[in-house]
């Protein structure tokens, strides 16, 4: 499965050039860009690895593309997103946040049921890899 | 627009005090040189006056009924602060191109409300006035809420900001759809179409504003199919999903009970419909910030006051006293789509829902500027009879803080649900990567479209079947300020 977190997981997978103009959009907009990655994309899975702090003084979308690729040579079957983080007084937080590495394999997840009182479930989700044994 | 001298405030207090009538501006309603304090309630009403009536002596009886005045002189007025009391009128100006319409500015003291409470401000501003017999039609088109008043409400309990990362979507508009038909399915149909939606790739599917509990389907058993909907979808997709589910009932108690079982289940958001009231919404919504829910606001009713121009109250302050009163969600239009709404005065609405500060913009009908405080901003939704044809333009309209709502624009779709729900999604991807990308979508946005469809063929069929659709009717509430045409 694929998992479509992230703003562009409909489109096909973005070739390098469509991910340095999105780079460079945010930083056109004085955001900050930063890497990370996981090899855990539950959707509740918050905090991925940072892929170092935020890249504020950053003004030149090469720099970012240097990381990004530094972060998939290094982690190449992990998930790899670029966030991008407004500092703006009413935002002050991710404004673009989009997967530009995937594993070659996307697991997915099953969903387990407990019965609950009356007719009620209680839901968690799993990874496929861990049940399906 | 000057003050008659002859109808200015009796300053001598015996004459102004004698038993009997008189005029509203002589009772002191009325004060040409007044200089609003930053720590008064402003309010622009368009009045139409009956014949004969003065415009100034009618706009010092709307500042009069709304606040402190009856039809006849009262000692007892002179037990208290009275001229600070009244509301004062200050200014009155000819609409542009209505004749016979003015507007009014009318400024209140902050003492004369009560703090946090939607249900005391608008029993005043709204109360008697819109009855009042000289005047033919009123209509409330704008207020200013001081700072000091606006901190006296919680406003959104979730707000644009901490739903996006509740939800961990950032840099699009969200994507939902209604369930339709809106009555009659059973709880087990309907909770089939919430999953197709979800699994398809819309961020939330919602109850319509008329689903509550009905012998068709009973609330606790739509609220279970809904919920199993959205756990399986979330598990297929890796991604939070949600399904607004519709709490409004006949009682508060049964809305409180509905809200503890739709947080039982694990629901991300609640949704209440506006005709439950200003004070069962503040109340929600403060259940809501207690229990980090989310609130969809349906704006069920408003078109009975808010569409026609002469009488009424605007939609934008509809909006502002929502977003004081808590909602994260609130339809506010489409402009394109199948209901009322010019676009430039939609954008009004979606610019006080969500600004920082909402500046004085005549054009788009918002005639003060209005300090939200630090309030959390409200989401927009713009909801009914939009398709993916016209994602270029709800972008370039409404920008990314939003939800599109595409109901009939997903569930009709030839190939199916989840057909539908990929074609919006895809469209929508499309066109925020290339206007990031810098492409003028506005102009370009079919072409875009058209690309993305060779290698998408839901999004191929739904342009198919809806691409040549367009709702492009005249539409009746408009800025009086600038000739303003409908899209497309």
């Amino acid at each position: 499965m694929r998992i479509t977190q992230g703003t562009f997981s409909f489109l096909p997978d973005l070739t390098p050039a469509q991910v340095r103009a999105q780079v460079q959009y945010c930083l056109d907009q004085g955001w900050a860009v930063s890497v990370e990655h996981t090899d855990d994309p539950h959707p509740r899975n918050t905090y991925w690895e940072m892929w170092g702090p935020p890249m504020f003084d950053l003004r030149d979308a090469a720099g970012v593309v240097g990381e990004i690729d530094g972060c998939r040579n290094t982690f190449p079957t992990r998930y790899v997103r670029v966030n991008a983080f407004d500092s703006t007084r009413g935002w002050e937080t991710v404004r673009l946040s989009f997967i530009v590495q995937r594993p070659p394999v996307e697991d997915g997840f099953r969903l387990e049921r407990t019965e609950g009182p009356g007719r009620t479930q209680r839901y968690a989700m799993q990874h496929r890899q861990y049940s399906a044994g | 627009m000057g003050a008659d001298a002859a109808i200015g405030q009796i300053k001598d207090a015996k004459k102004r005090y004698a038993a009997g009538v008189l005029k509203y501006a002589q009772m002191g309603y009325w004060d040409g040189d007044y200089q609003p304090k930053d720590t008064d309630v402003l309010g622009l009403f368009r009045i139409t006056p009956q014949d004969g009536v003065d415009p100034v002596e009618a706009a010092a009886a709307v500042a009069g009924e709304s606040s402190t005045a009856t039809w006849t002189v009262v000692w007892t007025d002179r037990l208290t602060a009275a001229d600070m009391y009244r509301a004062k009128a200050y200014k009155v100006e000819p609409v542009p191109g209505q004749p016979g319409q003015y507007f009014c500015w009318v400024a209140y003291d902050l003492d004369l409300f009560e703090e946090g409470s939607i249900a005391n401000l608008t029993a005043s501003i709204i109360g008697n006035v819109f009855s009042f017999k000289p005047l033919k039609a009123c209509r409330l088109e704008d207020m200013r809420l001081p700072v000091a008043y606006v901190k006296t409400f919680r406003g959104p309990p979730t707000g644009i900001v901490v739903e996006r990362e509740r939800l961990d979507k950032f840099g699009r508009p969200l994507l939902g759809a209604t369930t339709k038909p809106k009555l009659g399915l059973s709880g087990k149909n309907y909770g089939r179409v919430v999953y197709e939606g979800l699994k398809g790739g819309l961020d939330f599917v919602k109850d319509d504003e008329n689903i509550n509990s009905q012998p068709f389907m009973h609330w606790r058993d739509r609220f279970l199919y809904c919920m199993e909907a959205v756990n399986k979808a979330q598990a297929e997709t890796g991604e939070v999903k949600g399904h607004y589910l519709n709490i409004t009932a006949g009682t508060m108690e049964e809305m409180y009970r509905r809200a503890e079982f739709a947080k039982d289940l694990g629901s991300v958001v609640v949704m209440v419909d506006l005709i439950v009231g200003w004070t069962a919404i503040q109340s929600i919504s403060n259940w809501c910030r207690e229990n980090d829910m989310l609130l969809h606001m349906h704006r069920a009713g408003h078109g009975t006051y808010t569409r026609q121009k002469g009488h009424g109250i605007s939609f934008r302050v509809i909006a502002k006293w929502l977003r004081l009163a808590g909602v994260d969600h609130l339809h506010t239009g489409t402009a394109v789509g199948k209901l009322e709404g010019d676009p430039m005065t939609v954008q009004g609405y979606y610019n006080v829902c969500r600004e920082t500060v909402t500046k004085t913009d005549y054009t788009r009908g918002i005639f003060f500027d209005q300090d939200w405080a630090g309030l959390r901003k409200v989401m927009p939704v713009a909801s009914g009879g939009i398709h993916a044809g016209q994602m270029h333009q709800l972008i370039d309209l409404f920008g990314e803080d939003v939800v599109l709502q595409f109901g009939g624009g997903t569930i009709g779709h030839p190939d199916g649900i989840q057909a539908g729900a990929i074609a919006n999604r895809v469209a929508l991807e499309t066109m925020i990567l290339a206007r990031n990308e810098g492409r003028d979508i506005k102009n370009e946005g079919p072409e875009i479209l058209i690309e993305a469809a060779k290698w998408c063929s839901p999004l191929r069929a739904a342009l198919d079947t809806w691409g040549e659709v367009t709702f492009n009717y005249a539409s009746t509430d408009t800025s009086d300020f600038v000739p303003t045409a409908s899209v497309a």
